[in-house]
C-alpha cells in the first residue's frame, strides 16, 4: 500500500514550488505571534490556550492541510502529468494511500511542530497546553490530509473549496452554529486534546468516543473514495 | 505480438458525440490514425490508453479490457500529447521514476534513455528542455518496460524536421520489431511517410482504412472542384459539359469565372487543356478550389 517512487515524486512536488512558501510562512507567523504575545502579556495559561486554539488549531492546521492535501494530487491531475503515474501497473489505492501518507507527514510537520514551539514560547507548556494542542494538531492533520486529498482528486477547484471549508465552516460557522461544531475536524481533535490538558483550558463540544469514531470514519472513507475516483479518472482530450 | 480491438465504440460528452460507432483492429507494425483536428483522434487514443471509458462498445488488448485494468500497462507504453511532466526532475530522474513504477531499475531507464538518444542531456532539469527533447524523454519513459504496444498522441507536433526524422526512424524500428505502434496525426504526409497502415477518422466516424496507396487513391479519386477563368467562359463550359468527366459547371458572374466539378480527376486534367486548344480558348486561371484537408476528409466520410 506504499510506493516509495510515488512518495518521492509527491514530496518533491509539494516542497519544491510556491506551495512551500505558504507552508513555511504560516508556522513562522504563528511563532512570531506567540513571541509577541509572550513579550507583551507574559506567560498566561488562558492566553496560551486562546492563541493555540484560535489561531494554530482553528486556522493554521486546516490551511496547511488544504495546501498539503490538495497539493499532493491536484496539480498533477490539473496539468495532466498524473498520466505518468496512472499508465503504470500500480494499484490506484496504493497511489492514494502513498500520497495520503506524504500529505499527513507534511501537514504534521508544518502544523504540529510549530504549534509545540509556539506553546513552549507562550507558557512553557504550563497545564500541558502545548502538548495538548500539539496532539490535537497531529490528530487533525490526519483527517484534514485525507479530506483535502479527496477534494484534490474529485475537483479542479479543490483549493477554493478547501479554503471555504477551512475558513468558513470550521472558523466562522463552527463558532456561530451549534450543530456545525459537532461536524468539525477541529472539534474532534479538541476532544482528544481535552484528555491531555490539565484543568478545563481545552474543551470540545464532542465526546471522545464519538470524536475518535468520526475521525477514523472520515479518514478511511475519504481515502477509499479517492482511490475509487482515481481508478476511473478520465483524462479528456485536448480537442 | 499484440492487437488492440476497438469494437463498436462510441463516446459522447454530454450531447456531443466525439467518437461514433468505430470498429477497428490495430495489429503489429506502425499504424497512423489520421484525421483533421477535432475528429476524435485523442478521444479514441485516450480510450485505447485506459484514460476514458467508452460510452458503448469495448476496447480490448488481446481480449483483455483496458478500462480500469492497471495490469494492462505492463504491455502498453503511452506518449501523451500534453506537455506537462515532472518539470522539477532531471530527464534521468524522470525516466528512472517511470522505470521504478514498473518495478524496474536504473538499468532499464538507462537503456531507454540510450534508445531515444537523450543521454547527453539526462542530468539537466526537464524545465530546460526544448519541445523535441521533452518528446524524446516522454518516449523514453514509455519504452522503459519494453512494451508490446505503443500509443502516441500527435507525437510530431512542434518538432523540427531533424527531430521528426529521428522519431520516425525510431518508430519504424519499433514497428519492424513486431510491436504494435499507433500514432495520431492530422498531416497526411506525416502518416504516409511512416505508417504501413492508415485509419482515417473524420467527425468521430471511421472513414477509411488501408495502406497509404489505397487512402491516397480514395483522396485523389474524389470529385474535384476547380475555378477556371478563360478568354471565353461560356464556350469552354459548353465544351466541357459534353464530357463524362465533368459533373457540373456553374458560371459565377460575380467572380467572372467557371466553377467546374470534375468526377474523374485524371481524365479531367487531360481534357481541359485539349478542349481549350480545340476551341481556341485561352486558359487564364485553373485552380483547385477545395484542396483543404477538411474537404478531402469530408469526402471520405461520405464515401
Amino acid at each position: 500500500m506504499y510506493d516509495p517512487t510515488v512518495a518521492r515524486l509527491t514530496y518533491r512536488a509539494l516542497l519544491g514550488r510556491r506551495r512551500a512558501l505558504i507552508l513555511f510562512s504560516l508556522p513562522v507567523l504563528l511563532i512570531v505571534i506567540a513571541a509577541a504575545v509572550r513579550g507583551f502579556s507574559g506567560a498566561d495559561d488562558q492566553v496560551a490556550a486562546d492563541v493555540l486554539g484560535g489561531f494554530a488549531l482553528a486556522t493554521m492546521v486546516p490551511l496547511i492541510g488544504v495546501i498539503a492535501g490538495t497539493g499532493a494530487i491536484g496539480p498533477e491531475i490539473d496539468d495532466g502529468s498524473v498520466v505518468y503515474l496512472l499508465s503504470k501497473p500500480v494499484k490506484r489505492p496504493t497511489i492514494i494511500v502513498t500520497k495520503l501518507i506524504v500529505a499527513i507527514a507534511v501537514t504534521m510537520a508544518f502544523s504540529a511542530i510549530p504549534t509545540f514551539i509556539a506553546g513552549m514560547i507562550l507558557n512553557g507548556n504550563g497545564q500541558q497546553v502545548a502538548i495538548a494542542y500539539t496532539v490535537a494538531a497531529l490528530v487533525a492533520s490526519i483527517a484534514y490530509a485525507a479530506l483535502f486529498l479527496l477534494l484534490g482528486t474529485v475537483s479542479r477547484h479543490a483549493v477554493v473549496f478547501g479554503l471555504v471549508y477551512a475558513l468558513v465552516w470550521e472558523t466562522l460557522f463552527g463558532s456561530l452554529v451549534e450543530g456545525a461544531r459537532t461536524l468539525s475536524v477541529q472539534q474532534w481533535s479538541l476532544a482528544v486534546a481535552e484528555r491531555v490538558a490539565r484543568g478545563d483550558l481545552v474543551t470540545s463540544d464532542v465526546g471522545l468516543p464519538v470524536a475518535v469514531a468520526l475521525l477514523t470514519g472520515v479518514t478511511v472513507l475519504a481515502t477509499w473514495y479517492a482511490g475509487q475516483k482515481l481508478r476511473s479518472l478520465t483524462l479528456a482530450g485536448e480537442e | 505480438m499484440s492487437s488492440l480491438n476497438i469494437d463498436h465504440v462510441s463516446r459522447w460528452f454530454g450531447n456531443v458525440v466525439a467518437v461514433n460507432d468505430v470498429t477497428m483492429t490495430i495489429g503489429p507494425g506502425v499504424t497512423g490514425l489520421l484525421g483533421p483536428n477535432g475528429a476524435g483522434k485523442s478521444t479514441l487514443i485516450n480510450m485505447m490508453g485506459g484514460f476514458l471509458a467508452p460510452s458503448t462498445g469495448t476496447v480490448t488488448l488481446d481480449g483483455r479490457p483496458i478500462w480500469r485494468n492497471e495490469k494492462i500497462y505492463q504491455e502498453i507504453g503511452i506518449v501523451p500529447e500534453r506537455e506537462a511532466m515532472y518539470d522539477f526532475l532531471t530527464g534521468r530522474e524522470f525516466v528512472v521514476a517511470n522505470a521504478e513504477l514498473h518495478g524496474l531499475g536504473a538499468k532499464a531507464a538507462g537503456r531507454a534513455l540510450a534508445t531515444v538518444e537523450m543521454e547527453y542531456a539526462q542530468d539537466r532539469k526537464i524545465s530546460t528542455y526544448s519541445k523535441g527533447m521533452r518528446q524524446r524523454v516522454k518516449m523514453g519513459s514509455a519504452l522503459v518496460h519494453d512494451p508490446s504496444v505503443l500509443l502516441l498522441d500527435e507525437p510530431f507536433n512542434g518538432m523540427d524536421p531533424r527531430q521528426r526524422m529521428h522519431l520516425m526512424d525510431l518508430l519504424r524500428r519499433m514497428g519492424g520489431d513486431g510491436r504494435t505502434v499507433l500514432f495520431s496525426s492530422h498531416i497526411l504526409e506525416e502518416v504516409e511517410q511512416l505508417a504501413s497502415h492508415i485509419e482515417v477518422i473524420v467527425a468521430g466516424r471511421h472513414a477509411a482504412s488501408g495502406d497509404f496507396r489505397r487512402i491516397r487513391r480514395l483522396m485523389t479519386d474524389r470529385p474535384h472542384r476547380y475555378l477556371v477563368r478563360s478568354s471565353d467562359d461560356r464556350a469552354l463550359a459548353a465544351a466541357l459539359i459534353a464530357d463524362p468527366s465533368t459533373a457540373g459547371i456553374e458560371v459565377d458572374l460575380a467572380e467572372g469565372a467557371l466553377l467546374v466539378q470534375a468526377v474523374d480527376f485524371g481524365r479531367f486534367t487531360r481534357l481541359l487543356p485539349r478542349v481549350a486548344k480545340e476551341h481556341d480558348i485561352r486558359l487564364l486561371t485553373v485552380s483547385p478550389s477545395d484542396e483543404s484537408l477538411e474537404s478531402v476528409f469530408s469526402y471520405l466520410v461520405a464515401a
